[in-house]
């Protein structure tokens, strides 16, 4: 029963490191059509800025702060220096993003090295909490499972409650209409990329300092996203989040009661959900 | 092996109807191994013909059924890893069976796999194929590392070898390079013949206007699936060889960086025409032994990533596109000329 809470808790808050990572991937996705394989890159190279952040500076915020600000930056870049100029050639930009992604995985390994790196969280965040039935669990996982709540709400009230948002949605909808409407959409465009870019970087320095960030946790993370949004449908926020939590929950459970085949339940989720609804569970056809 | 290769070549020159500079071709490759020392027979010749073949099987489906699968790599792996399993390897977990069984075996569930792997991708299109194939693949992996019952987790299996037959040891590095080159010089004419037969011919319909074809009767997701499973065995070909050379398969073997290398390689060739795979994995494969005298050795992958990047943005149709152009440029007399028709 222990290992049974246990192991739902760590679902848990797996899951919302992947609710925040493959966030900004489907975004992305669902707005400008464009499948950004480097979304994992970013989720590393933010950890690895925020890292060195937050060792100059001495301040864990500093570093999430840099994680998301330096990742917004170069969304932003690749958005206005790649992705414009290729608009609506998909199979470019994909093949586009993997070299991207190729270069910027040897450009880290040559900076950083292979090194295994550890975030030292605030004091307050460190040690372990006690609860009822799990007894102890770590405090900062609960602060990210937490966090990742405020950020799904806060994201769900952007794209619904605001102007922007509403903009953003239209433009998943009908990109001509809105463009016809009178609106600037590159800014949006721009806007969202550097949102879900951000979120990638943000990610990366929150979820290494639950895990720990090394080389391959690109990889890792793209996967994660992958699956996710091919479960909880291209585009959708709200899927993103049912996504994540099937997958997480998966994952820990497969690890703590079959541990050679936990990648395999995560595999059938994604197939069962394809066989019946190869949009994805919120996803709109195509 | 010679004989074979060098009488066959001809017959399918005529069927296919070559010309002579495909012959001059074709013969360079049969003397190639006479003139050059056997690190350039090997670890060169034979690594280009059998990684080209893999990206063959990638070309086959992207350039005529629009399937951009990135699981060829996941598939040739899997037929390398039956090698090991079913047959005979250095740590005795195989089932040791001979390798006469071995082999079709292998072919056999690489093709299963893919066949599978085509089942599941098939109801989605475009770039969501990309993404699900991509998945498969590094979900393959990460399977490969965890499982020690069937796949030996992390370490993986060593000793894997061909067969010595009829007196030769088709290891060694002659034997072996005329053994790829007929496994491509096949799969590179069953590519081109079944291109052309009425299954390719609708399988390029397909790709054109998959709505219009189902409208027409045609079982679009049944092509679809039959050219996965025809991509599998060129994959599962290429994928036997691979691991008979490197004598070991582990789930290093099928990471995402050799499953990303699989397309550079199609797509630096391009994915126009059969011959793309093997141009692009000459030119990978060159860069990677030579690229130590550019640049420092552990920086190769930023150098095929730039390269990757440069022929993406200024040739979509990669090093047969770039030839193509330069081929038009010079036919229309140059740069005037080709102006001058823009103009009019």
């Amino acid at each position: 029963m222990r290992l049974f809470l246990l192991t739902i808790m760590n679902g848990l808050t797996l899951a919302a490191l992947y609710f925040l990572v493959a966030s900004g991937f489907t975004l992305v996705f669902g707005l400008m059509r464009n499948v950004n394989l480097a979304h994992g890159s970013l989720y590393l190279l933010g950890a690895y800025i925020g890292y060195d952040t937050a060792d100059a500076t001495g301040s864990w915020f500093l570093g999430v702060a840099a994680g998301f600000l330096s990742m917004s930056v170069v969304g932003l870049l690749l958005q206005i220096g790649v992705f414009r100029h290729m608009v609506g050639q998909e199979l470019r930009q994909t093949l586009v993003t993997i070299g991207i992604s190729i270069v910027l995985a040897d450009l880290m390994l040559a900076i950083w090295g292979g090194k295994t790196y550890q975030f030292d969280p605030p004091d307050w965040l460190y040690g372990a909490i006690r609860l009822p039935l799990v007894r102890a669990y770590p405090i900062y996982r609960l602060a990210l499972l937490g966090a990742s709540i405020v950020i799904g709400i806060a994201l769900w009230l952007f794209l619904n409650r605001t102007r922007i948002g509403m903009m953003i949605r239209a433009g998943v909808d009908d990109r001509a209409m809105l463009s016809a409407s009178g609106v600037n959409t590159q800014r949006i465009f721009a806007i969202t990329f550097a949102l879900g870019a951000g979120l990638a970087g943000f990610a990366g320095v929150v979820g290494g300092t639950a895990l720990s960030i090394a080389p391959g946790e690109d990889v890792r993370y793209l996967l994660a996203s992958l699956v996710v949004v091919i479960v909880g449908g291209m585009g959708s926020v709200t899927g993103a989040a049912i996504g994540a939590l099937l997958i997480g929950l998966a994952e820990q459970l497969g690890l703590a009661y079959s541990p050679t085949y936990g990648v395999v339940y995560t595999f059938l989720i994604m197939v069962a959900v394809l066989a019946i609804r190869p949009q994805g569970i919120l996803g709109r056809p195509a | 092996m010679t004989a074979l290769a060098s009488s066959s070549a001809p017959s399918l020159a005529l069927r296919l109807g070559l010309k002579p500079r495909h012959l001059v071709v074709a013969a360079l490759l049969v003397i190639y191994p006479l003139l050059a020392s056997p690190f350039w027979t090997v670890q060169i010749g034979a690594q280009i013909l059998f990684l080209g073949v893999i990206a063959l099987s990638l070309m086959f489906l992207a350039g005529y059924g629009g399937i951009v699968s990135l699981s060829q790599m996941t598939v040739a792996g899997c037929a390398g890893y039956m090698i090991a399993v079913i047959g005979t390897n250095s740590y005795n977990l195989g089932l040791g069976w001979p390798w006469w069984a071995t082999i079709p075996a292998a072919i056999v569930i690489g093709t299963i796999f893919a066949v599978l792997i085509g089942i599941i991708s098939v109801r989605t299109g475009g770039i969501y194929t990309i993404m699900i194939t991509l998945a498969i693949g590094v979900a393959f992996f990460y399977f490969t590392r965890q499982n020690y019952a069937i796949f030996n987790g992390h370490s993986g299996f060593a000793g894997l070898q061909p067969p010595v037959l009829f007196g030769v040891s088709w290891r060694d590095p002659l034997p072996f390079y005329y053994l790829s080159l007929a496994i491509a010089a096949l799969s590179y004419a069953a590519v081109l013949y079944v291109s052309r037969s009425t299954f390719g011919i609708s399988l390029q319909a397909i790709r054109d206007n998959a709505r219009r074809m189902n409208a027409l009767g045609f079982n679009v997701n049944l092509h679809r699936v039959v050219a996965h499973g025809f991509a599998g065995i060129l994959a599962s070909l290429g994928g036997i060889l691979y691991v008979w050379l490197n004598g070991r398969v582990s789930p290093g073997t099928i990471d995402i960086g050799p499953v990303i290398n699989i397309l550079v390689i199609a797509v630096l060739g391009g994915l126009r025409h059969p011959i793309g795979p093997f141009i692009g994995a000459a030119l990978f494969v060159l860069l990677r032994n030579f690229a130590i005298d550019l640049i420092d050795p552990e920086r190769f992958n930023t150098l095929i990533g730039l390269t990757f990047l440069i022929i993406v943005l200024i040739s979509p149709d990669g090093l047969l596109g770039l030839w193509e152009k330069a081929r038009g440029w010079v036919r229309s007399g140059g740069a005037a000329a080709g102006w001058r028709q823009k103009q009019g």
